[in-house]
């Protein structure tokens, strides 16, 4: 019978796209990867019990829940503790890197979906298939294009968790309620007006909720690309799946769960305190 | 020149409104369009023009196709076929850069649903407008502060509209129209929502502040003691079509059909009712100086009535003598009518409501007097003819 080449196919675009690009992606790489260093050479340079204590106080005023600030103070100290620190502000900056580029795309292509009937009728389709794709097919194509190392897990992560940023920032424009939309129009509104006052600023709990979201999918991403050279506490998990050392792989695992839960309800709350001012 | 001028406008909601409009014009009805091609007729061959400082009333069910004549007026929704003129400019011809000018200078807008920004305060809420079309902050914010306090919100500016009721919100939606200062105010069911004695504070006060704006005014209600309370004229609707344009009263007492008669009829005809439009006319009076008291007996005779009004040269309104005391003078010898007259007579202005003439006329000895400002009779009212017309009324109730 015959087969179809459907992996031949994509493996000739990649390889095509890889032919053409890898100059400029491999410069790219450059440039991320020497700045990611910096930051997170920046962010180990800080006194361990300064930069908890400094956290902690960040995470109270942040999420004015004082329950928080002590729960990452304890979680931050259990980690240096137990000698996962240099790992977990490798994650830290990953993610926040990953997220920032997550972001900085995800937002304004959510709102050209928006706003574009041809755009929302192509893009949706296209975050259907990104987000069932199983996150580790993401791994292989940037190799090629970035070589092993951080860019390579960087640009895996961005496609892995820029969905829900697109997604929900559509959703949020799209949900403006219509009268709302037709009183704007009926006062001489143009298309960017109506944009930057009125459907951005409503939507801005929903779009919060997406950055939420991709922030949780980055981290779990930079995880799974220790596979690729991404280093940091996935790669601590990585190294005791190879050696087969249970108890080092669940203190890493514990270090990502905490630097999860910290992430993830500052983002709420900070969602939250936005939603009704 | 009319404010605003609509002739022959057509909307038709459906892939092919072409086939639809071909077929308005050979005199198929909504339903039949609906039932045969699927198309909706929003609106069916309206023209009516708008004057200069009226209060204009569209008046219809839900389903008239009159929220969707007041949309096709600044084209938030566009008309199939026809012309909109406002100030004698073609709206339809506008380009969509000069359509937004015309939206922010011309016409302020009031929605049934208030149609509030919840993100902004009361008073950047009525600044909405000005901001839109590039007013300064300082400026547009004294402005809306200007609004707020015509509307009776000072004090309430920098809350978020939701800590307010409805009627303050509705006061809010007026204030943003307001604040721009335009020609043409379109208020779509702009009263609706509200309870009803809040509503009836809003119209008042809607009627008052139009005694200092003269604006034009669109308004469009379902509810027809509103379009009575508010419209020097009315346009019924009925299925896209217009079916009676006029004056209230016109509307309540020559209803051009069935459907409109049936409208009227839920109304309290005594509420709306004036007074000029139950008088007679009056068959014979007195003259003063030349009428003595047998050529005024004569008149009553005559006429078969035992009052008569007396008038002077200017022809005003001096009194009244009755039939009584005339023969009371002539069998004394006496000849001069002046004597006998009663100058202690109530009388009313043409635009008094009927409710209003059932106190009045109580206990009342002669007829009442109708009068202009200048105390010149324009007609009397007898109880007998206030109730006729009542009763009149009521009884074409019963027939429908």
């Amino acid at each position: 019978m015959y087969r179809l080449p459907v992996g031949h196919v994509i493996e000739e675009i990649i390889e095509f796209l890889v032919d053409h690009l890898s100059f400029a992606t491999k410069a790219c790489s450059v440039v991320v990867e020497s700045s990611l260093r910096l930051l997170e050479k920046g962010m180990v340079a800080i006194p361990e019990p300064l930069f908890i204590l400094v956290a902690g106080a960040l995470v109270w005023r942040l999420s004015k829940d004082r329950r928080l600030g002590l729960f990452a103070v304890l979680g931050l100290a259990l980690i240096w503790n137990m000698g996962l620190w240099k790992a977990t502000m490798s994650t830290v900056a990953l993610v926040l890197v990953a997220t920032l580029f997550a972001i900085m795309l995800g937002v304004p292509i959510g709102i050209f979906t928006a706003v574009n009937r041809m755009a929302y009728r192509i893009i949706m389709p296209t975050l259907d298939v990104m987000q069932t794709m199983p996150a580790f097919v993401y791994l292989i194509p940037a190799i090629p294009f970035f070589g092993l190392g951080k860019m390579a897990a960087i640009f895996s992560t961005v496609i892995f968790s820029m969905p829900p940023a697109i997604r929900l920032t559509c959703l949020g424009i799209k949900q403006v309620p219509e009268d709302l939309v037709e009183c704007a129009e009926a006062f001489g509104t143009s298309r960017w007006q109506r944009l930057v006052k009125l459907e951005l600023p409503l939507a801005r709990s929903t779009i919060l909720a997406g950055v939420n979201q991709t922030v949780m999918l980055a981290l779990s991403m930079v995880v799974i690309a220790a596979m690729i050279g991404a280093k940091g506490l996935g790669g601590e998990v990585w190294k005791a799946i190879q050696r087969l050392q249970m108890g080092r792989g669940f203190e890493a695992g514990i270090g990502i769960v905490i630097v999860a839960i910290i992430l993830d309800r500052v983002l709420q709350k900070a969602g939250k305190q936005n939603n009704n001012p | 020149m009319s404010k605003i001028v609509v002739e022959g406008l057509y909307k038709v909601f459906g892939p092919t409104p072409d086939k639809a409009l071909a077929m308005l014009k050979e005199g198929r009805s909504k339903n039949e369009i609906m039932e045969s091609i699927r198309h909706g007729v929003g609106v069916n061959n309206a023209s009516f023009a708008v004057e200069e400082g009226e209060i204009i009333v569209i008046m219809g069910l839900s389903g008239s196709g009159k929220s969707t004549l007041v949309r096709c007026l600044n084209r938030l929704i566009t008309p199939s076929a026809g012309r909109v003129l406002i100030d004698g400019q073609d709206i339809m011809e506008l380009s969509s850069e000069q359509l937004r000018e015309v939206r922010q200078s011309k016409m302020g807008m009031v929605f049934q649903n208030f149609a509030l920004f919840p993100h902004r305060t009361v008073a950047e809420n009525a600044a909405y407008g000005l901001e839109i079309k590039g007013v300064d902050k300082e400026t547009r914010l004294a402005k809306a502060h200007e609004a707020l306090e015509l509307v009776g919100l000072k004090g309430w500016e920098d809350v978020l509209p939701a800590q307010l009721s409805g009627g303050m919100q509705q006061r809010v939606g007026l204030a943003r129209a307001l604040a721009l200062d335009p020609d043409i105010l379109l208020m779509d069911e702009a009263f609706s929502a509200l309870d009803p004695l809040i509503r009836r504070d809003m119209q008042d006060e809607l009627i008052n502040l139009q005694e200092k704006m003269h604006k034009t005014i669109v308004f469009i209600s379902h509810d027809l003691d509103e379009a009575l309370k508010l419209g020097d004229r009315i346009v019924l609707m009925k299925d896209g079509k217009i079916v009676q344009i006029g004056t209230p009263e016109e509307i309540l007492t020559e209803p051009a059909d069935d459907y409109v008669e049936r409208f009227v009829s839920e109304v309290d005809i005594s509420r709306v009712l004036t007074a000029d439009s139950i008088m007679q006319k009056v068959v014979a009076v007195a003259h003063l100086g030349t009428d003595g008291p047998r050529a005024a007996l004569r008149k009553m005779k005559n006429h078969g009535i035992s009052s008569l009004f007396v008038l002077d040269k200017q022809h005003t309104l001096v009194g009244v003598v009755s039939a009584e005391q005339a023969v009371h003078l002539i069998n004394a010898g006496e000849s001069d009518l002046s004597q006998i007259i009663c100058t202690d007579l109530k009388t009313v202005l043409p635009e008094t409501p009927a409710q209003d003439l059932f106190g009045i006329m109580h206990d009342l000895a002669y007829p009442l007097a109708v009068v202009d400002t200048a105390n010149k009779l324009k007609g009397v009212i007898v109880r007998g003819t206030l109730l006729g017309a009542l009763s009149e009324r009521k009884g074409g109730q019963r027939d429908v």
